[in-house]
């Protein structure tokens, strides 16, 4: 039971924090967040600054080109980034966190020169086709069909809720190359160019006003069988060996940025009066409570893949992140609300930027595994009860 | 950086899990809510004195008008968990202590919380570890579990758990901790919620110190919310092992209850609880914050309520009888919730810490 960081864990923050304070100043004003092209080209901007200064793919295999650090720098460098107000991974979330490290475990060497460089360099953006209209939560349903022709895949479907669809260049999508088999064994993961003919990419807009994802109908695009990753019909395993990466360390620099809101939540709360009212103010004092925990929760579940790596696993957070995930997820909203009560009529304003946090956060309870999908997870898989139904 | 527990850390919770196994396990712990039943109705029939089961502090005090107020602490368990440093785990080992910290008392009190041990656990450790400015016990037998020590709140109501048990008083007082001999103040027996922990309503003021304790008031009370937390803790854990352990074996429509999603989602938010509320506990345990501790007290007195109540839930109406575990863990956590820092006081004092420039 150690909270303190190791001398060399310290000389890591100490590093980064010097080169942070050194390149922060220097980087171009944020772009408009509804310009996709222009967030796309600020964040691998940002990527290549973090390729040049030894800072890309921390988590990824040297062999992939990656850092290999530990889960508790990985850590670290979350903390950090997000205290100095470094820009998020952004538009490289997928390639960096999904398809990069499905490649890096699972691809040939000649896919792995081929698609993992350009990922650390912050030169292509990769987006994820894995949800169809008829396949959310439950994801083995998935329809979109691959047949083969000679040395080509031949893919008709859609696909949903896919993030930075209109400026990806590569989308990671499960296909269904045997309908016959169990439908977990029918499945396969293809690298599929997002210029290729009969690929279209509607964008979908959000309950915020925002347009985050986008639906994309491939109507026979031929993929090369070249870019299938993993064998035929193994699609299902490829991808369950880095699905988890989404709710391990994926939301610490979140937790960092909400325990920053909470603090100016209670000084704005002070401003304007609202503080007088003691259900507000037990509210606020609920949060710290939570957020508190929330970090500590991520020290913990950081400390255990620390562990498992060092007995030789893979450092993949388990079904661990499921617990994280249920709790943080609800006490974003609930962080929002609060914003809300603090706001007052200030919470009917577009223009307030919690306000706008507050419909965003909506999506948290839903996205990456919906909170009922992570009980379920959590009751069978780490209490051990019977399959539900 | 590595919060999980240490090779020592985890095989000293694992000896504590097994002497409360073997000493106060489910069947002991059924025979001294009888016993102690037993005991309150035979004092409300008129019949005073001796206790029922096991030894008993000598002269069991009775004060104001009539009621139950017999002790219930087994004087030979509460020597063995003594023998075993329990009470002087964080005595310095050149005073015959064991010499260990906080985060280790948390482990041994979060397994005493998951066995339901009864007894003023808390004031006696504290008593056993806070000694005077000259080094003496507060005090004497503290540490070896030959005195019983309950303790007042500061600010809190005036109830007091253990009196009839009680050796020696802690008396918060201002910035510092006196030690007073119970008995000197007007102390009427309350029917207490939890069958296992008598309560008393002092009203006679308070009662005037012998002695000094050698903490402070403030850390007094951090301490005892935070190893009262602990407790709430392992009886989270342990409704949660009750609840699946139910789920997995009782039968409806020809499967587990279990099978069945609304029941595995009371389940899962058990856990949730329980490994939230432990990493706000730990982490205080080792850095003695006092916003953590609100925290982690906070976090586990809702674990703890609120896991309870989902066993009771799980367990249908086999969950509302006197012959289920659970009532005991949701009636002990109310209590546990009441004392050292209640919900409205966590929550104000971290309202308030929200204000303060970070360090």
């Amino acid at each position: 039971m150690e909270l303190a960081y190791t001398a060399e864990e310290e000389e890591f923050r100490a590093g980064l924090r010097a080169w942070l304070a050194e390149v922060l100043p220097a980087l171009p004003p944020r772009p408009d967040p509804l310009d996709w092209p222009a967030r796309r080209a600020y964040d691998m901007g940002w990527q290549r600054r973090l390729y040049d200064a030894g800072y890309a793919g921390l988590n990824w295999p040297k062999d992939a080109g990656g850092q290999d650090v530990t889960p508790t720098q990985q850590l670290i460098f979350l903390e950090e980034t997000e205290a100095a107000g470094a820009p998020y991974v952004g538009a490289g979330f997928v390639g960096l966190l999904h398809a990069g490290p499905t490649i890096a475990a699972e691809g040939s060497p000649e896919q792995r020169a081929r698609w993992l460089p350009p990922i650390l360099r912050g030169e292509q953006v990769w987006c994820q086709g894995f949800s169809e209209p008829d396949a959310g939560s439950d994801l083995a349903a998935l329809r979109t069909r691959a047949v083969r022709d000679g040395d080509s895949y031949v893919v008709s479907g859609s696909k949903i809720w896919t993030s930075h669809a209109e400026v990806a260049d590569w989308c990671e999508l499960l296909v269904r190359t045997d309908p016959e088999a169990p439908r977990h064994a029918g499945i396969s993961w293809l690298a599929l160019p997002m210029d290729a003919p009969g690929v279209t990419v509607r964008p979908l807009r959000t309950l915020a006003g925002s347009r985050e994802f986008a639906e994309v109908f491939l109507d026979e695009v031929r993929v090369p069988v070249a870019n299938r990753v993993g064998a035929e019909n193994d699609g299902w395993r490829v991808t369950m060996v880095t699905l988890s990466f989404e709710r391990g360390t994926a939301f610490v620099g979140e937790v960092v940025a909400c325990r920053r809101t909470l603090r100016l939540l209670a000084g704005r709360a002070k401003e304007n009066g609202r503080w007088d009212d003691p259900v507000l103010r037990r509210r606020l004092g609920r949060l710290h409570a939570e957020f508190t925990a929330l970090w500590r929760l991520i020290q913990w579940n950081v400390s255990e893949a620390a562990h498992a790596r060092r007995r030789g696993g893979s450092g993949v957070p388990g079904p661990g992140g499921s617990v994280f995930k249920l709790r943080y997820s609800h006490a974003r909203q609930e962080l929002y609300d609060a914003a809300a009560d603090v706001l007052g009529p200030g919470a009917l304003d577009l223009d307030e930027e919690w306000t706008r946090e507050r419909l965003s956060s909506l999506s948290y309870t839903i996205a990456a595994g919906t909170s009922q999908i992570q009980h379920n997870i959590v009751a069978e898989r780490l209490l051990g009860l019977p399959k539900g139904r | 950086m590595d919060f999980r527990l240490s090779d020592d850390q985890e095989a000293l919770r694992r000896g504590m899990r097994e002497l409360l196994a073997a000493r106060f396990g489910p069947e002991a712990l059924r025979a001294a809510v009888d016993g102690a039943e037993t005991a309150g109705a035979e004092a409300a029939g008129g019949v005073a004195g001796e206790g029922t089961a096991g030894e008993r502090a000598p002269g069991a005090r009775t004060a104001g008008g009539g009621g139950p107020c017999r002790g219930v602490v087994d004087r030979r368990l509460w020597r063995e968990l003594g023998e075993a440093g329990f009470f002087a785990l964080r005595v310095p080992e050149a005073a015959g202590g064991v010499g260990l910290g906080l985060p280790e008392a948390v482990l041994v009190f979060e397994e005493a919380g998951r066995a339901l041990l009864p007894g003023p656990l808390v004031a006696t450790h504290l008593a056993a570890t806070h000694r005077g400015g000259d080094g003496a016990e507060a005090v004497p037998g503290a540490a070896e579990g030959r005195a019983v020590v309950t303790a007042l709140e500061p600010d809190g109501a005036p109830l007091v758990e253990h009196w009839a048990d009680a050796d020696a008083v802690l008396v918060p007082e201002g910035e510092g901790v006196g030690v007073a001999a119970p008995g000197v103040v007007r102390a009427l027996p309350v029917r207490a919620v939890d069958p296992l922990t008598p309560l008393h309503w002092v009203s006679g003021g308070r009662p005037a110190a012998v002695a000094a304790c050698g903490a402070g008031a403030g850390v007094l009370c951090r301490e005892a919310a935070l190893l009262t937390a602990a407790q709430q803790l392992g009886s989270a854990w342990r409704t949660l092992e009750l609840a699946v352990g139910h789920a997995r074996t009782r039968e409806q429509f020809g499967r587990p209850v279990g099978a069945f999603q609304a029941v595995q989602h009371l389940c899962a938010g058990m856990l949730v609880r329980a490994e939230t509320a432990r990493a706000a506990v730990y982490a205080a345990a080792v850095t003695g914050d006092e916003a953590e501790t609100c925290a982690a007290k906070l976090l586990a007195d809702e674990a703890a309520g609120a896991n309870a109540r989902d066993c009771l839930q799980v367990h249908g109406g086999m969950g509302f009888t006197w012959e289920a575990e659970v009532h005991l863990h949701l009636k002990r956590a109310w209590l546990r919730g009441s004392q050292w820092r209640t919900a409205v006081a966590a929550e104000e004092q971290l309202a308030e810490a929200l204000l303060s420039p970070r360090l």
